[in-house]
């Protein structure tokens, strides 16, 4: 079971250009707003459509611009979950669920889904409220109940936590992923937070400017995210630009140092990065003289600013765990070469 | 006192009303999904009888429904009659009324949330299901306002109406037209008892609303 989606589409100051294929599972679109991760997802869904290529669930076309396919959002069958959860605030939670099975025909086999749902959804207790007498996180769970309950083939889920209070975030977070765990067709979720989208998916696209270029696997793109904005999207702190210099050394210009490297390094490198964690004193390998240009306390963690000795740029990152603050700023920090990350974009 | 003018006043703001609720409703959704430029140049069309003087559209519906122009003599030959009748007053009374039910509703429509309607199609609801029991509802508070206002605005109608179907007492004579025409013939007291018999009913009419409109409010 798969979704591919192959589309082009003139927007307002930006061309969209998506190219993915997502298979059974949570995975994600990552980037930051106006970058054309909910434009992709109205597009799957139908309400906007593309000016080029095609869209294609489980072998049914959906789209295709050529063929000129075109179905609308009602025989898509794509749930889609909203940011403020779209729930009919005229109808009870009960009234909602429903509104998910008016396509089964027999009465008695619809109350038979309508029970076994709120059951599953735990909803029970308040299926005759009404929307706006219950909470977020409830709101949750009754739309994606009634998505559910609708027997979608894939599921799309535009920014479903932003609407929620830090606090509870995390909760629903792991709740939902379980349940999207059990559904088992293919989930796409459109995110700009790099820790909802690390601890929720299992592949992510990285999109920027419109463009949406492949799905890889999350633990790869965050050890390995091969572009810039695929660096500063993961959360990566320290990206400057760099060129080759060997097979196993770099030269950054810009904090005037070169770097071995474990990784080999590639003819046309355009930069490199390191996260901000990964920055020691004690590593003696990459290590270069430093001073302190500042400080920001976190709730556990510090994070210490720093320049290049003698240079003026913008600062690096340096963040650690509090109890590992050391007494003194040192004098050089290293970083190992296994931790630098090349990007040829 | 022959009460006639009530009767004829209120039937005449009741089948306007009817109508210009499903007109109005039907343009004004028409209206929202349009491209704006479009949009405006309609908006203005449909609009207009809100700000033109009254006789200046009881002159428009003569030049089209005298007995003498086309589509009157057309009507005429199949036995409808418009020019001095009472659904000739139901005619002007829809009309002028016809822009405040239709702003009023547009705005509604252009207030609703479309994720309402847009999650409603992903789980394959049909539009004419989505339209009657998911915006409408979504709506009512406009569309209520917007009844009322058109109801009240029919019942009150004099310019065009006078125009069209002038004044027969016992046939075209409505609330309005008779107020005139017993000021106009020194008749104050009745003009007075007439008046008295408007205001109730503008003011009940108003009340009911308010109140609907507070439970509606306790009631979300």
């Amino acid at each position: 079971m798969s979704l591919d989606v192959q589309i082009e589409k003139e927007l307002d100051g930006f061309h969209l250009s998506a190219r993915f294929t997502v298979q059974d599972g949570i995975s994600g679109l990552l980037g930051a707003s106006g970058s054309g991760k909910s434009m992709t997802l109205k597009c799957i869904a139908g309400f906007e459509t593309p000016d080029e290529g095609r869209i294609v669930l489980n072998g049914r076309t959906l789209f295709d611009a050529r063929q000129r396919v075109n179905l609308p959002p009602q025989r898509r069958r794509v749930g889609y979950l909203f940011q403020n959860y779209a729930l009919f605030p005229n109808m009870t939670v009960q009234g909602n669920i429903l509104c998910g099975l008016r396509r089964v025909p027999d009465p008695r086999e619809r109350s038979r889904r309508l029970r076994e749902t709120l059951r599953l959804f735990r909803l029970e207790d308040i299926a005759s409220r009404m929307p706006h007498e219950i909470s977020g996180g409830q709101a949750q769970r009754v739309a994606l109940a009634r998505i559910l309950a609708n027997r979608p083939e894939a599921l799309l889920l535009d920014e479903p936590f932003s609407a929620l209070d830090a606090h509870l975030r995390l909760n629903l977070q792991m709740e939902l992923r379980d349940r999207l765990r059990d559904y088992g067709g293919p989930v796409l979720m459109v995110t700009h937070s790099r820790d909802e989208a690390y601890r929720m998916c299992e592949a992510l696209a990285v999109a920027d400017r419109g463009t949406l270029n492949g799905i890889r696997d999350t633990g790869a793109l965050f050890a390995d995210p091969g572009s810039r904005t695929a660096a500063r999207i993961t959360g990566c702190k320290n990206i400057a630009r760099a060129w080759k210099l060997g097979e196993h050394e770099i030269n950054v210009p810009e904090w005037n140092v070169r770097f071995r490297t474990e990784r080999t390094v590639r003819d046309g490198l355009k930069g490199v990065a390191f996260r901000a964690h990964d920055l020691s004193p004690k590593e003696a390998r990459n290590a270069f003289p430093v001073r302190y240009a500042g400080e920001m306390e976190e709730p556990f963690e510090w994070i210490l600013l720093y320049r290049y000795a003698g240079q003026d740029g913008a600062p690096l990152w340096w963040r650690m765990a509090k109890e590992a603050r050391p007494a003194q700023f040192p004098d050089h920090l290293g970083i190992a070469p296994a931790k630098l990350m090349l990007l040829y974009q | 006192m022959n009460w006639f003018p009530l009767w004829n006043s209120v039937r005449i703001a009741l089948c306007s009303c009817v109508i210009v609720f499903f007109a109005g409703i039907f343009a004004a959704h028409q209206v929202a999904k349009l491209p704006p430029a479009v949009k405006g140049a309609l908006d203005v069309l449909l609009t207009l009888p809100l700000v033109l003087p009254p006789t200046v559209c009881g002159y428009f519906l003569l030049r089209v429904f005298g007995v003498n122009r086309p589509l009157g003599a057309f009507l005429q030959s199949m036995g409808v009659r418009v020019v001095m009748t009472w659904y000739g007053g139901v005619l002007a009374a829809a009309l002028v009324s016809f822009p405040l039910m239709y702003r009023t509703a547009r705005g509604a429509f252009e207030a609703f949330d479309v994720t309402l309607s847009r999650s409603a199609q992903t789980l394959g609801l049909s539009n004419a299901f989505i339209f009657w029991r998911i915006q409408m509802p979504a709506c009512r508070q406009g569309i209520l306002a917007g009844t009322v206002l058109a109801f009240a605005r029919a019942l009150g109608e004099y310019g065009a109406t006078s125009m069209l179907i002038g004044y027969i007492p016992g046939r075209t004579a409505t609330i309005s037209t008779t107020v005139y025409q017993l000021w106009r013939t020194g008749n104050e007291a009745d003009a007075f008892r007439w008046v008295l018999v408007n205001l109730t009913i503008s003011v009940t009419v108003l009340l009911a609303v308010n109140l609907l409109e507070r439970r509606h409010k306790r009631e979300p």
